[in-house]
């Protein structure tokens, strides 16, 4: 029994580690995704009854990918494909791998190093023929490993409908030749930050408020390991740097955002000892070689942001002159609505309550954007406007759908009217 | 201020969808009517049964006419309503764009003209 454990152990193991790796082998000849999935498919079901029997071989990796290349050969040699499609010439040039009883043994090439070519897959994921509403949930389906039904619970739509969508994009990604290539330095600049928003993408849907709360969790984790991933392969690109920086600080603070009875805890009232001061520490690492690269860019700002947050751990203080900096410098760089609400309520921090409240009123385009309104009622509460302070609450309240931050804005409301008094009511976008 | 929220959907037949793909929308479905009810603007909320388990009737010729199936036979049918009170339209969007049928099909915000309630028409 000990065997099978193990063997089964040792697969997983493997199947976690690689995935993504021999994915962007097997695929990137014929950029024939699905095959490559199908394939790897077939050789880990094959792993998994002939391991335990056989026993591990010395280079697991390598044996899985000689059984997929083997299997894929098999599908491309079969009569039903040649009908189908003319054998194509990158498939003549798959390696010939060794067919004997015991691929990835000694003799084996693959032995010697399997590249990574996931910075590649990573592109072909976020290219941009891919539709961008698919990208993220392509790198978590290619690079990890994830199944349609875990992404579909992740997004809250419909298993058979994220299943097609992702189909579809991969169809699309094999019949349009999208290549399996890191762009050229020249190239690089305009593509890269398509595959920064697809990596954020994973940890962004973590805020949308509505439930799937276990899932999401596991995906923040996801992007975190896709962020340090792309960090580790681009290690001269600040933004990707940048974006690992943030995830890292965002994680640290997660065990921080809601109080024991689920209750939201907005940024400046958390209990600093919750945070993952590990995470915090490896922010602060990506954040500085980002900055040594000497190209400033949103998700560096974004992360500077939330170390600035994270030093009151150390200090005990926030240092609002230093968001006010920070914050006005992301809205040059990335102009969102977030970003300017963000700005407004630091503003307001540092300038008084009625300059941050002009600044809200020069956002266009906020009129149904809720982190505008609970910033609004809490900076008119803050000079002492009660009566526009009640309305405001009344339409932030209602443009919330979740219910802890309706709660806490509910208190707030009442903490404005004078029912009862709470230390300092605040929401602050994505908080 | 009420507003319907009705789904409208391509209907699948039964077979293209299995149970066991059925089981995580009717979570999300469950939780969505939660929220909607725990912030207390829910007036109600329904499921509607196939499309072709409809039966129509009219009385516009002048005579009684019962007819098996819908009025007009269109690929997107209506799927199921939520009705909800919000003071307004932005309101009534933020609570459509949660909702799980979003993700499949469209939902028309439609307002109330006038409600009975209390035993008699109220004007919205």
């Amino acid at each position: 029994m000990g065997l099978r454990v193990n063997a089964e152990a040792r697969a997983e193991q493997v199947a976690r580690a690689s995935y993504g790796r021999l994915i962007a082998i097997l695929a990137a000849p014929t950029g024939d995704i699905a095959l490559a999935e199908d394939a790897l498919g077939d050789a880990f079901e094959k792993a998994l009854s002939g391991w335990p029997v056989a026993g591990v071989p010395r280079n697991p990796e390598a044996w899985l990918l000689t059984v997929a290349r083997n299997r894929q050969r098999d599908v491309y040699r079969s009569a039903a494909h040649r009908l189908a499609a003319p054998l194509d010439e990158a498939v003549l040039q798959l390696p010939r791998t060794a067919t004997g009883p015991v691929p990835g043994g000694a003799d084996d090439p693959d032995v010697v190093a399997i590249p990574d070519r996931r910075l590649a897959l990573m592109f072909v994921c976020a290219h941009p023929a891919v539709e961008p509403g698919i990208r993220t949930a392509l790198m978590l389906q290619t690079v990890l490993g994830f199944e349609a039904r875990q992404i579909a619970a992740a997004f809250v739509v419909p298993e058979a409908a994220m299943a097609q969508r992702l189909v579809r994009a991969k169809r699309r990604i094999k019949e349009a030749r999208i290549p399996f290539s890191v762009p050229s330095a020249v190239e690089l600049p305009a593509r890269l930050p398509a595959v920064l928003e697809a990596v954020y993408g994973a940890y962004a849907i973590d805020w949308q408020p509505v439930s799937a709360v276990a899932e999401r969790d596991s995906l923040a984790a996801e992007a975190l390991y896709l962020a340090n991933t792309l960090a580790e392969l681009l290690p001269d690109e600040p933004e990707a740097l940048g974006l690992a920086a943030l995830l890292s600080y965002s994680s640290a603070r997660a065990g921080a955002r809601s109080g024991p009875d689920g209750r939201f805890v907005p940024l400046d009232e958390q209990r600093t000892e919750l945070w993952d001061a590990g995470l915090i520490a490896s922010g602060e690492r990506l954040l500085k070689r980002a900055h040594a690269l000497g190209r400033v860019g949103r998700f560096q700002l974004e992360a500077s942001i939330q170390s600035v947050h994270c030093a009151r751990a150390r200090t005990g203080a926030t240092d609002w002159r230093a968001l006010r900096l920070l914050t006005a410098a992301l809205v040059t760089v990335a102009p969102t609505l977030g970003a300017r609400v963000s700005l407004a309520a630091v503003i307001a921090e540092t300038e008084g309550p009625r300059a941050g409240l002009a600044a809200l009123d020069g956002i266009e385009g906020a009129e149904r954007f809720q982190p505008a309104w609970a910033t609004r009622a809490h900076l008119l509460t803050a000079a002492g406007d009660s009566e526009q302070a009640a309305l405001a609450y009344t339409k932030a309240i209602s443009l919330t759908t979740d219910a802890p931050t309706r709660d806490y804005l509910a208190e707030g409301s009442a903490a404005s009217r004078g029912v009862f008094s709470r230390a300092r009511p605040d929401v602050r976008p994505r908080e | 201020m009420q507003y319907s929220l009705l789904i409208q959907a391509f209907e699948p037949t039964e077979e293209e969808i299995p149970e066991e793909a059925m089981e995580p929308m009717k979570v999300a479905f469950d939780l969505y009517a939660k929220e909607l009810d725990a912030a207390g603007v829910l007036v109600s909320a329904d499921i509607l049964a196939r499309s072709d388990v409809t039966t129509t009737v009219t009385m516009r010729g002048g005579t009684l006419k019962v007819h098996d199936g819908p009025f007009a036979n269109t690929r997107e049918q209506l799927g199921g309503t939520f009705v909800v009170d919000v003071p307004d339209l932005d309101a009534a969007i933020a609570w459509a764009q949660k909702c799980p049928a979003a993700q499949y099909g469209s939902i028309e915000i439609r307002p109330s003209a006038i409600t009975f309630t209390g035993g008699q028409w109220v004007y919205a």
